[in-house]
């Protein structure tokens, strides 16, 4: 298969996978944690970090412009936990705030960058939606350095993080450091996007943080599970994705690999046993036929 | 010999607003002491600074004559059952190991002592058959007492349990008090906060009214009055008569902020 001997789809396609497994993996806690939505905000929020970086350094190189959407993304977290705690605002509406202000004056900047006359701004847009195409080696050693700590660091302290997921206040009461787990989660989380940029673009990462993690939840009842099924899940969406758009003539390969990813979300809560919904409607008018003979 | 819990002075506020306003409670060793109080008295807050989870405004909590911080280990939590998803992915074995985390530290894993130590509060509680079963799989009166056996295996010398009864069938009620006073037996603690007016005087030894302020703390006997319970719930009490306190119920009410 051309998958296998192809130097560029091979990167792009191993690149994407990694980028699937660990945003899937970390996605959960976000899920589990009801913090959906505060993936959502740093992903965007990457976007002005990126910009600023590069307007400041003049430089063009990823590993510079990752660096500032990373403190984008952990600003905006920062801040919006400073909102939910020191005022009456609730956690939807800072979400919603924190995401539209970091993500206007991203597209602002951006604006600005592109009518630098400078041609080393070329390009700077394709984080806007991603550009798995340009993925090259030297980017999936950076994906291996940036995520090879998180992954250690998470199933370091797994007993804690899942005790502070399902019950925080109780691990509190037991004296485990529930603030310092949850900024090392948002910071591990600000990893798989920074990760997740060049291949999917701020736009959509967080459909690859959430979608594998909520599919993985239907067909599992433990947490352990949960978060290996989410890996493998983000891992297969983004090969075959990666695959189709290699079908295809010029099809962007991030968004092939979030629909598809839709697509496994979409069947996993149709007819996953137990929790799927059509699993749930052919048991209803199971039990009513049995109901019915009696 | 230092009381069990001694609370001085104890203020909280959520923003600016005082949610518990100078609270004194001496709670002393081997009593079962319940913690009455309408919706919205503070009651929940009461523990929830006690074990230092909200951050006081003001006053001082000593466990055993040492800040809560010495006594962790000591000291066991049953939160209100609707405070955690019960929809997470977990079994009711692993929630109950979760009670032996306190001793484990951030790091370790449960081994078999602590499965043992989780199988046994599990048995107590008879819920030892559900032990691999998901947690979002039980009824409301099962969940209660998988909390309750996540706070026996902590083992502690003081139990704070916020509304353990809620939502549990007669014969779960019985088998509960019996597990306090078994605990109680045992010359262990227990702090309960209680809605059911009726069964106060024959559940607990002591009792505190609480609305903000501490209205009454002490002997049941001596605290459990009308004129205590009017001071508590104001007008929204109905006293129904005949040997006094025993029989007062509360009427229906709207619960405010709650
Ligand atoms: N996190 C919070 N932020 C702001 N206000 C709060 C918070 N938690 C509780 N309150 C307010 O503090 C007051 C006391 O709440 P608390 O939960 O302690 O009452 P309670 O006595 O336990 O009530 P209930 O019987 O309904 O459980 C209420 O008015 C409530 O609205
Ligand atoms: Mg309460």
């Amino acid at each position: 298969m051309e998958l296998f001997t192809d130097y560029t789809l091979r990167t792009v396609t191993i690149g994407s996978m990694l980028l699937g497994a660990i945003s899937g993996l970390l996605g959960c806690f976000a899920v589990l944690r009801r913090q959906a939505l505060l993936g959502d905000a740093m992903s965007h929020a990457a976007l002005p970090g990126i910009a600023l970086a590069f307007l400041i350094t003049g430089q063009r190189d990823t590993f510079t412009l990752l660096i500032g959407a990373a403190i984008a993304a952990l600003a905006a977290a920062l801040w919006l936990l400073a909102i939910v705690r020191t005022s009456r605002i609730k956690d939807d509406t800072a979400l919603a705030l924190v995401l539209a202000v970091f993500f206007g004056f991203g597209l602002v900047l951006l604006s600005y960058v592109q009518r630098q006359p400078t041609a080393a701004q070329a390009g700077l847009k394709s984080f806007l939606f991603g550009q798995a195409a340009a993925l090259v080696e030297r980017d999936l050693w950076a994906m291996l350095v940036i995520s090879g700590p998180a992954l250690a660091l998470v199933a370091l302290f797994w007993p804690s993080i899942k005790l502070i997921s399902f019950d925080p206040d109780f691990a509190r009461s037991l004296g485990l450091p529930v603030r310092r787990v949850e900024v090392l989660l948002t910071g591990v989380i600000v990893a798989a996007i920074v990760i997740g940029l060049q291949t999917v673009g701020v736009v959509l990462m967080s459909a690859m943080l959430i979608a594998p993690a909520v599919a993985a939840r239907q067909w599992t009842n433990r947490l352990e599970t949960m978060v290996l099924l989410a890996a493998g899940f983000g891992a297969l969406a983004a090969f075959a994705g990666a695959w189709i758009s290699a079908l295809g003539d010029r099809i962007a390969t991030g968004p092939v690999i979030v629909l598809t990813m839709s697509g496994l979300t979409a069947v996993s809560l149709l007819i996953a046993p137990e929790r799927g919904l059509l699993w749930q409607r052919w048991r209803l008018t199971r039990w009513r036929q049995i109901g019915n003979n009696h | 010999m230092h009381p069990a819990v001694e609370i001085e002075d104890l203020t909280v506020a959520y923003g600016d607003k005082p949610v518990l306003w100078d609270v004194d409670l001496r709670v002393p060793r081997g009593v079962l002491m319940g913690i009455i109080g309408p919706n919205g008295a503070g009651k929940t807050t009461l523990l929830k600074a006690t074990l230092g989870l909200v951050k006081p405004a003001a006053g001082s909590v000593r466990i055993l004559g040492r800040p809560y911080e010495q006594q962790r280990r000591l000291v066991a939590y049953v939160p209100q059952r609707s405070s955690v998803d019960w929809d997470f992915p977990t079994t009711v074995l692993d929630v109950v190991l979760m009670g032996r985390y306190g001793h484990l530290g951030w790091i370790r894993r449960p081994g078999r002592a602590e499965r043992a130590v989780a199988l046994a509060a599990l048995e107590q509680v008879q819920m030892a058959d559900f032990a691999q079963r998901q947690i979002g799989q039980l009824s409301g009166g099962q969940q209660q007492r998988v909390f309750l056996a996540r706070a026996l295996a902590q083992n502690a010398e003081v139990y704070f349990m916020d509304e353990p009864f809620q939502g549990v069938d007669a014969v779960t009620e019985r088998a509960i008090i019996q597990i306090l006073r078994d605990l109680r037996a045992a010359g262990k603690t227990v702090v309960v906060v209680h809605h059911d007016l009726q069964t106060v005087p024959e559940y607990f030894d002591q009792v505190a009214l609480i609305n903000v302020r501490r209205i009454a703390a002490g002997p049941v006997r001596e605290v459990f009055t009308e004129t205590n319970l009017r001071a508590t719930y104001g007008g929204r009490l109905a006293i129904l008569g005949r040997n006094g306190a025993a029989d007062a119920v509360t009427t229906p009410t709207p619960a405010p902020g709650d």
